[in-house]
Formats: structure tokens, C-alpha cells, sequence
């Protein structure tokens, strides 16, 4: 089992400094080889895993940059008179077809889908034109010369091939694409729309909940994901902490859910900030596609699709946090929205925390960590030392006390390579790509 | 009463985080709109039942007195009749973990312990006479309207997210003496439905 030995050796420390721009958001294709990042500036940095000697046991690899584009730019509504920012809320891959790879990028109302290709060759020797690309005279061609392939340097060039627009009237907090490869959803707070990637002036509304009344407005959609691999059925949170699986083979409008799955809350944990925290801020079906996992703003739960009314595991990720929660309301943290993932085989997942930690839950040993990236405390080939919080009473050495957590430090995006024990963490400006150690 | 001081406390913040969020970038966030009217509700009322069972409730116990179930004298006055109701839920509380030194600015956990752990479901959410009266926290309602510019009516205590009150957000480029705002035909959020 990986987690035999539990520790995280970081390979290369592979911190990109985005100046100036934050990162929103991390996420690894389908074969773990391609790591692309969003920023709050709209750009898309793509990174490419280099691997050297994957045989050998010192098998490392790097993650070098790819290719840098600029995704989406600030825009003005003119109707609101609002400006509608050019942050990356989500970055999702295809599944590869062909030598190009695809991805869908959004900002808070349009998705894009972008192509990614390679150039290695270019012709050359062109019969009508110069080197130059000026058309020749032509009384002085008197031959006839076809132009040969010739190897050039790497180009990586990303051209956008599909533009959704004008679908969500408010801010889109997911995508997902479907596992039948055609179709993927878009979720803003009160709605899912449904779209085929070639068509982009249309799509199809599958849930509505938006009230009739915006008085009567409870709750909102916080996230949205496709089965992977039943293409009739997705999820989506809520800010009430519940969760709705949809069976789009019921009706055309999925506003009725098929499976309900919630949890009674622990009355004596009743605050004035209850709501907040149990709102729900990331949903991830396993790759099994048996389990799916929530994230709220101090746990981790586990829901066994067969199972609506209780999660089947939930992990606190910072539970000293929970007296502190009127200090969190006032500085915003409260409001943070972490992400989660699973690894490849489901057995352990992982989020992010304050302090630059992240937290990583074994699900088979019941055991978990706290890592932290930061520069300071990691030099390359070294193993990643636990970390722990020390939340009343004496503190021991090497533990920090809760008042001294920076939380200006957040890591709210991580990502799991689909088969390795590769993670990408980002923290506000950094991102960290961390490697298991190879006995 | 503490229990009214905290919860007025976390109405202003809550108000100003949501006069903050008009003039963010972006726009008026939906979910963070209803998260931060869903605590103004909670501590509205808190304040409102507080500021009723003031009077009675004379003999306080000292706010310092951290994780003790007779520190909460605004619940037992509330309910009188169900003192033995509230006890079991404030014991719990006394067995979660307390920080011993609180240096976050502003808030004192000790006495927020209990405000945090009241519940606010327990108390009736129906608007009193007082109720509909101003906080006098609040600011003015009618702000100053530079001229040319159009009054618009919103009610108070309602906190209504989304659409209605980015009405009210004032558009960064508006000159004097226009009283619309211009309508470009943009293909821009024509929402599909």
C-alpha cells in the first residue's frame, strides 16, 4: 500500500511565481503528463511532465512550463454596468482524441474551449513564394519545386475553437465534462445548463433553482460534476450543505433530484455561523465512481452514493477553527472556498488549509497528515516533515498554536496526478509540485 | 447584555461587508449575498429577542466568566420555561476545545463561545412591533442623491441579494442630468432560459 510509509519527498520544488496574479485554479489531464493552472488575470499556464528514467528507481519528473496563453480578458457588462472579471474559476481537460489536447477554461460567465497543439516541422521551399512569404515574380519561376517538411523547434500554440457565451445570467462556479465526450454542464449559483461542444450558440437548461420571489432565495448552487462514467447523471452542492444527484433521463428539467444526500446537523454545534460553514464548497465523485466527497468549511465527508442520509466518512480538516469562527467571519476566511481531490485509487484524499498546510486523509488506515508548502521549511529531495497544530494547553516543540497561523497562507486549490503519487498544491502565488518517495 | 453587543456588532460588520460587496469587482456575488444575510437574520433576531427580555433580566452573571452554563442569562429569560431545554446544549459547549489566548483582533471568544452556541432556530423568527423599527446602528436611509439622479425605494430589513440591489449600484460613469443608463446592444447576457 502507498501509505505504508507515509511521506511526501518533494522532487523539485517547482514554484512558479505568478507576479502578480493568484491562482485560482490547478488541475492535471487525463494522464497526469499535462498540469494546467488559472490565474486571476485570465491566463492559462500549462505544464509538461518531463520524465526521466521512469524505470529506474530514482524515477523522477519535472513539470516544465508548456505552453502560456491568455484565456479570457476583463469585459464590461454594459446592461448591469459591471465588469466582469477575467479570473479562471475552472479548468477542465478532454480525454485526448488526437495529437492536439483540448480544454474547457471559464471565467464567471463565458467558457471557452481551447486546442493545444504541437508544431515540430514547417515546410519550406515554396515555389511562389519567397523565405519571406512575398509572393515571387512570376516570370522568373521557370521550375518546379515542391516544398519539403523541414524540423523546426517546439511550438506549442493554443488557439480557441469554441466560445459559450451569454448562457448564465450569474457567476459560473463549475464545468464538467461528460464521460461521453460530447456534452459538458455549466453551473452558476442558480443554474445548470447543459452544452455539446460544437455547438455554442445553444444549450440546454437542466436545473433552475431560482425562486420566483428572489426574496424566498435560501439557497444557491456551490458546484456541479458529471458521473465519470454514468453519462445520465451528475451532482450538485448546495450552500445548505446538501447534495442532489440528477438523473437526466427523468425529464428534460432535473429540478426534481433523484437521490437527496444530507446530513441532520449537530444541533449542539448551532452558531450564528452554522449556515456559512456547512455550506458546501467542492464536490468530487471518486474515479470508482461509487463515492463522492464534500468539502465545507472546516470538513472533509465521504457519501456512498447508496447512501442519502449520512456521509460514510467525514475528516476534520481544521476543527480548532471552530471557536475562532466570529474572527473568521470578520476577516472573510470564513467565506473561503477549498477544493479536494482523490488520488488515483481513491484510498486517500486531500485538501487544503491555512498556513500554507494541506491535509491528507488515508481512508483504508484511518490515518491522516498535515504538510505544509513553503519554501522555507522544504529543500529539494527532502522529505516533507508532518506538521501539527497544537490547539490548547502546552505546546510542544514544532507545534504551532492556532493564533500563530498566518491565514493571509490559504491553499484552497490541490490536485492529485490520475495515477501517480504526484500532487500539485497551489498557495496564493505558488505552485508546488510534491512527489512520493520511491524506495 | 453581551448577547445583544455581539449580535449588534456582527449586524454592522455584516453590513458593511455588504455595502462593500456592491463596489466590488465583479459584481454583486450571489452566494456570499445570502451567506451574509442568513448571519444578519440570525443576529437581528438574537438582538431584537435580546432587546425585549432586557428589562427582566435583571442579575447578570460577568461576561468573563467563560463556558459557564449560568453566563447565558439571555436564554433562560427567553424561555423560562424550558431552563432544563437550553442546559444540556450549553454543557456541551463547556467540552470544546477553548484557546487560552485569543489574540485575533476584536473578538472575544471567550464571551462568543456562548453567543456562537446559542440557537438562533430556538428563538421565534417572527417580526415584532420593535422589530420593524430601525436599529439605530444602521445607517440613514435616505442617503444624499447628487442631482439628477433617481431615488429608489428598497425596504428596510429585507436583504435582498442578486438582482435587486445591484439596482442600486451606481454606475462608475454617469453624467449629470441623464436618467437612464445607456442600454448598449451588446451581445451580453441576453440569458437563456
Amino acid at each position: 500500500c502507498i501509505f505504508d510509509v507515509f511521506t511526501l519527498k518533494i522532487n523539485q520544488i517547482q514554484s512558479v511565481r505568478m507576479i502578480s496574479d493568484i491562482i485560482s485554479t490547478v488541475e492535471f489531464n487525463h494522464t497526469g503528463e499535462l498540469l494546467a493552472t488559472g490565474d486571476k488575470g485570465g491566463r492559462v499556464v500549462i505544464f509538461q511532465q518531463e520524465i526521466e528514467n521512469k524505470n529506474q528507481p530514482q524515477f523522477r519528473s519535472e513539470y516544465n512550463v508548456y505552453s502560456t496563453f491568455q484565456s479570457h480578458e476583463p469585459e464590461f457588462d454594459y446592461l448591469k454596468s459591471l465588469e466582469i472579471e477575467e479570473k479562471i474559476n475552472k479548468i477542465r481537460w478532454l480525454p485526448q482524441k488526437n495529437a492536439a489536447q483540448f480544454l474547457l477554461s471559464t471565467n464567471d460567465k463565458t467558457i471557452k474551449l481551447w486546442k493545444i497543439s504541437e508544431r515540430d516541422k514547417r515546410p519550406e521551399g515554396y515555389n511562389l513564394k519567397e523565405e519571406d512569404g512575398r509572393y515571387k515574380d512570376p516570370n522568373t519561376i521557370t521550375s518546379l519545386r515542391v516544398p519539403v517538411l523541414k524540423p523546426m523547434d517546439l511550438m506549442v500554440e493554443a488557439s480557441p475553437r469554441r466560445v459559450f457565451a451569454n448562457a448564465h445570467t450569474y457567476h459560473i462556479n463549475s464545468v464538467s465534462v461528460n464521460s461521453d465526450n460530447e456534452t459538458y454542464l455549466s453551473a452558476d449559483d442558480l443554474r445548470i445548463n447543459l452544452w455539446h461542444l460544437e455547438i455554442t450558440d445553444r444549450s440546454f437548461n437542466i436545473v433552475d433553482i431560482k425562486p420566483a420571489n428572489m426574496e424566498e432565495l435560501t439557497e444557491v448552487i456551490t458546484a456541479a460534476e458529471f458521473h465519470p462514467h454514468q453519462c445520465n447523471t451528475f451532482v450538485y452542492s448546495s450552500s445548505k450543505g446538501t447534495i442532489r444527484l440528477c438523473d437526466m433521463r427523468v425529464s428534460a428539467l432535473c429540478d426534481k433530484h433523484s437521490k437527496l444526500f444530507e446530513e441532520p446537523e449537530d444541533p449542539s454545534n448551532r452558531s450564528f455561523f452554522s449556515e456559512i460553514i456547512s455550506s458546501i464548497s467542492d464536490v468530487k465523485f471518486s474515479h470508482n465512481g461509487r463515492y463522492m466527497m464534500t468539502r465545507d468549511y472546516l470538513s472533509v465527508k465521504i457519501w456512498d452514493l447508496n447512501m442519502e442520509n449520512r456521509p460514510v466518512e467525514t475528516y476534520q480538516v481544521h476543527e480548532y477553527l471552530r471557536s475562532k469562527l466570529c474572527s473568521l467571519y470578520e476577516n472573510d476566511c470564513i467565506f473561503d472556498k477549498f477544493e479536494c481531490c482523490w488520488n488515483g485509487n481513491d484510498s486517500v484524499v486531500m485538501t487544503g488549509s491555512y498556513n500554507n498546510f494541506f491535509r491528507m486523509f488515508d481512508r483504508g488506515h484511518r490515518r491522516d497528515v498535515t504538510l505544509e508548502a513553503s519554501r522555507e521549511n522544504s529543500k529539494p529531495m527532502q522529505v516533507l516533515k508532518p506538521r501539527k497544530v497544537c490547539t490548547g494547553g502546552k505546546r510542544k516543540k514544532d507545534e504551532i498554536s492556532v493564533d500563530s497561523l498566518d491565514f493571509n497562507k490559504k491553499i484552497l486549490h490541490t490536485a492529485w496526478h490520475p495515477q501517480d503519487n504526484i500532487i500539485a498544491v497551489a498557495t496564493t502565488n505558488n505552485l508546488y509540485i510534491f512527489q512520493d518517495k520511491v524506495n | 447584555m453581551e448577547v445583544n453587543i455581539e449580535a449588534r456588532r456582527i449586524l454592522a460588520v455584516s453590513i458593511s461587508k455588504l455595502y462593500a460587496s456592491r463596489t466590488q469587482r465583479g459584481g454583486l456575488r450571489l452566494h456570499r449575498s445570502l451567506l451574509l444575510s442568513l448571519v444578519m437574520r440570525s443576529a437581528r433576531d438574537i438582538y431584537h429577542s435580546s432587546r425585549e427580555s432586557e428589562v427582566p433580566s435583571g442579575a447578570q452573571s460577568a461576561p468573563e466568566e467563560p463556558m459557564d452554563t449560568s453566563s447565558n442569562p439571555g436564554e433562560q429569560t427567553r424561555l423560562p420555561e424550558a431552563q432544563t431545554e437550553p442546559q444540556p446544549v450549553l454543557n456541551s459547549t463547556e467540552t470544546a476545545p477553548e484557546e487560552p489566548d485569543n489574540t485575533e483582533d476584536g473578538c472575544d471568544s471567550e464571551i462568543i463561545e456562548d453567543k456562537e452556541n446559542l440557537s438562533p432556530a430556538k428563538q421565534s423568527r417572527k417580526r415584532r412591533g420593535k422589530a420593524s423599527a430601525a436599529p439605530d446602528f444602521l445607517p440613514s436611509k435616505r442617503a444624499r442623491l447628487e442631482p439628477g439622479e433617481e431615488r429608489y425605494e428598497v425596504p428596510l430589513g429585507s436583504c435582498r441579494a442578486g438582482e435587486s440591489l445591484t439596482t442600486l449600484h451606481t454606475p462608475p460613469f454617469r453624467s449629470k442630468g441623464l436618467r437612464r443608463r445607456m442600454v448598449q446592444p451588446s451581445a451580453s447576457l441576453a440569458c437563456c432560459h
